[in-house]
């Protein structure tokens, strides 16, 4: 059989009916109103969609977030609505990024920046820890630096070196920065808005491995929320979140490890145990109430995150429980980390990371039989 | 605020500020980005005029005298400039400042930097640059605040449009930046003076600020201050390019070299890159050959990286005594001119010495109190932690008083 060929202004016509089709898709998909299923990804990007709607001094830039629509298209589509104004490509420097958005903010905008992946940030730290950091501080309130970092992080996507670090610590470390991880579609979206709307920086941690996980939202009645939420100037920031709801013992997780303590919990149910998982939301500001009120009710707990475990976010939340539930606790609080190794090869990263098996263990060694 | 869809245009803007010197001087491309031959200089160590043509003979390198207002308001700086940087270096040495980076010798880049500007431009300045930010108009005790140890920074940068003093080389320049993009994008006519010293040319931050003005065609003047020392390091350490100012071409902009120690150059040179840059030309690149008279701070000991001979070279080349001697010359200034300059410098330095010497509380809780605009609940936590500290202390100082006053 003779291969079909098509003459490139044939080809040509086929993309455009094609792009036209697609793009007639999108418009009714955007009409739709009432629960639909999206992915993180869409939920992200209808976030800053609505914020640069709703706000003239939204601006987003980065590397590749113009026409590219950034390399894991969270930015799609927003230069081509609002213009290489308001969405546009950089050269290619985070330090300078990071200290444009720094002079932008000064001078009244509110820049949603994108390092492209997380370990690509760090030439951008400087200007991270010494000014987004500081500079409202110092100024005693006078300059705010409203500005988003956005920073697709962790692995478990089978990412090459520097495309998989959990660099949520060095931040959180950090006095002055706010620091966000969403774990569902729904936050995707709630948390953006927030985020943008925040007077204080935020680094905005957004899992990559969950960027295309779907699930079934109502964009119109998160919007709904958020407008209400801007009326009474009430926010779900610096909450925890029940994401499971258990009686003997509780999984403190955040972005990435989320869906995997869940996992976690659900095996755990079928053997007859009940697990309550935690969704930390905000690391900074820490919800130690909602954590605590879980870990006091169960007695037991298990802290669950990617990065390192040593001088890590996981290490901070066990103390801060241990300080605070000491007498409500039955056994130790355990901790399923990444080990402290640099992030392994694509090969090797199941052994790295925590696994639903790993955390049944340590639930396991909780000293039921006592 | 009205941004247009497409301001920022990513359009070869280089080439755009380029063809605009070409059909504006009608030079080449190179010689409109390359510095002059030689550092502009217009008054010479001895205070004469050089001759017009020594001035600035090339195409594209052609300025004009400052207009006389200008030279007397410059020169009045100039010895405030001086007063302020022996005061405060004084202050520190009677323990009543941390520390303070002086810039004497290099007063005249510092009273151009902030003659050139208007008032809704902007200036990102250094820690050496505190004459700079007073000149600028910034109160001088709090401009002090920094060095004296209350906090670190004590003026609010958008009152006076001056970036707060910055200690991490080069980051301000990307500050600068910032603000000149979001100017342009409101079709605001602001200019920023983004300011930096030779040594710190070799800094990341240097680079990237640059070229992000060049791309974004952004109305920022960059002003390094090559006074030839990174504290002990001389410039042969830092770089080996023909000039600093050379540096601009490989960005696509405009770099010049001027006699840092010639506040009429200054005048003239730096005026006309703002004046460009107003105009649209994109960014500039001007270096000031000037010197650090003293050591780096007061922590510093000079003598061990320089020569006592290389001091005295540049005493001769001061930059008050030859614009005092040149203005003399002119007849724009007399001994009663001299005089009402050197009372105002004696008030600025009055001022100093008192707001520097009273004694201000600190406020232990204000600890908290700006790291955040939304604080923590953590944040709270602790502050209530030291609050019942302090009220303890306080407790316990008043039971003492008491139990002494019992005794006696």
């Amino acid at each position: 059989m003779s291969p079909t060929v098509t003459t490139s202004s044939e080809a040509n016509g086929n993309v455009s009916a094609a792009t036209a089709r697609a793009a007639a898709r999108a418009a009714v998909e955007a009409e739709k109103t009432g629960p639909q299923t999206i992915t993180l990804a869409k939920a992200l990007n209808t976030a800053m969609a609505d914020a640069m709607h709703a706000d003239e001094s939204v601006l987003v830039f980065g590397e590749d977030v113009g026409m590219l629509g950034g390399v894991f298209r969270i930015t799609d589509g927003l230069t081509k609505t609002f213009g290489t104004s308001r969405c546009f490509d950089t050269p290619l420097a985070e330090s300078g990024i990071v200290g444009m958005a720094v002079g932008m903010a000064m001078n009244g905008m509110r820049p949603v920046i994108e390092m492209q992946f997380d370990a690509f940030a760090y030439p951008a730290f400087e200007q991270i820890v010494s000014h987004v950091a500081k500079m409202h501080n110092r100024t005693k309130g006078a300059v705010k630096l409203p500005i988003v970092i956005r920073v697709p992080y962790a692995g478990g996507i089978g990412g090459v070196e520097h495309h998989c670090d959990s660099s949520e610590a060095y931040y959180a470390h950090t006095a002055g920065l706010k620091v966000f991880t969403p774990a569902t579609v729904a936050d995707g979206y709630r948390m953006l808005r927030e985020a943008i709307d925040s007077d204080d920086p935020v680094m905005f941690m957004e899992p990559k491995k969950l960027y295309w996980s779907k699930d079934q939202v109502d964009l119109d009645a998160l919007r709904a929320e958020h407008a209400a939420n801007t009326e009474r100037g009430t926010s779900s920031e610096g909450r925890a979140a029940v994401a499971r709801p258990g009686t003997d013992a509780t999984l403190i997780a955040y972005g990435p490890s989320v869906p995997t303590a869940l996992a976690a919990a659900a095996a755990a149910a079928e053997e007859g145990r009940s697990l309550e998982v935690i969704d930390v939301r905000s690391i900074v500001p820490f919800d130690d109430e909602t954590v605590c009120a879980s870990v006091r009710t169960t007695g037991r707990a298990v802290v669950i995150a990617e990065a390192h475990g040593f001088a890590s976010v996981a290490s901070e939340i066990v103390a801060r429980v241990q300080e605070r539930c000491f007498h409500h606790l039955a056994a130790p609080i355990r901790r399923v980390t990444g080990f402290d190794v640099p992030y392994p090869a694509p090969k090797l990263e199941h052994y790295y990371l925590p696994g639903v098996d790993r955390i049944l263990d340590a639930v396991d060694d909780l000293q039921w039989e006592d | 605020m009205t941004i247009s869809a497409d301001q920022t245009a990513q359009q070869p803007a280089q080439q755009d500020a380029a063809s605009e010197a070409v059909r504006k001087f009608g030079i080449t491309v190179e010689d409109y980005m390359l510095p002059a031959r030689h550092q502009i200089q217009m008054v010479g160590p001895d205070g004469t005029l050089n001759p017009h043509t020594e001035q600035g003979t090339q195409p594209g390198h052609e300025y004009s005298l400052p207009g006389d207002a200008e030279l007397l308001a410059a020169y009045e700086q100039l010895v405030v400039g001086r007063r302020v940087n022996d005061q405060n270096s004084a202050l520190v040495r009677q323990g009543r400042m941390a520390v303070y980076p002086s810039s004497h010798g290099q007063e005249a880049c510092q009273v151009a930097a902030a003659l050139c500007l208007s008032e809704g431009d902007w200036m990102f300045p250094t820690y050496r640059d505190s004459v700079a930010v007073m000149a600028r108009g910034v109160d001088p005790v709090q401009t002090m605040t920094l060095f004296r140890g209350d906090w670190h920074g004590g003026y609010d940068p958008s009152r006076h449009k001056v970036g707060i003093q910055c200690t991490p080389l080069t980051t301000q320049l990307l500050h600068g930046v910032g603000v000149a993009h979001a100017a342009k994008l409101r079709g605001e006519d602001t200019v920023v003076l983004a300011m930096c010293g030779d040594g710190a040319t070799s800094e990341g931050d240097f680079h990237e600020a640059l070229n992000f003005a060049a791309v974004f065609h952004l109305p920022v003047v960059f002003f390094v201050q090559n006074n030839q020392y990174a504290i002990s390091v001389p410039l042969a350490h830092q770089s080996v390019a023909p000039s600093l100012a050379h540096k601009a071409v490989g960005y696509g902009m405009a770099g010049e070299r001027v006699d840092g120690n010639d506040v009429v150059a200054l005048l003239a040179v730096l005026g006309r890159a703002v004046k460009l840059a107003r105009e649209g030309s994109g960014p500039l690149l001007v270096e000031a050959h000037t010197y650090r008279m003293q050591a780096h701070t007061n922590a510093d000991d000079a003598t061990r990286y320089r020569q006592d001979s290389e001091v005295a070279e540049w005493v001769a080349k001061d930059p008050l005594s030859r614009m005092k001697t040149y203005l003399t010359h002119r007849g724009l200034l007399d001994d009663d001119g001299a005089a009402r300059i050197a009372d105002k410098a004696e008030a600025v330095a009055t001022q100093l010495r008192e707001g520097l010497s009273e004694e201000v509380p600190v406020e232990p809780l204000d600890l908290f109190k700006y790291v955040f605009s939304t604080t923590t609940p953590q944040l709270k936590e602790q502050s209530a932690m030291l609050a019942d500290e302090l009220a303890r202390d306080a407790a316990s100082t008043a039971t003492a008083s008491t139990s002494k006053g019992a005794a006696k």
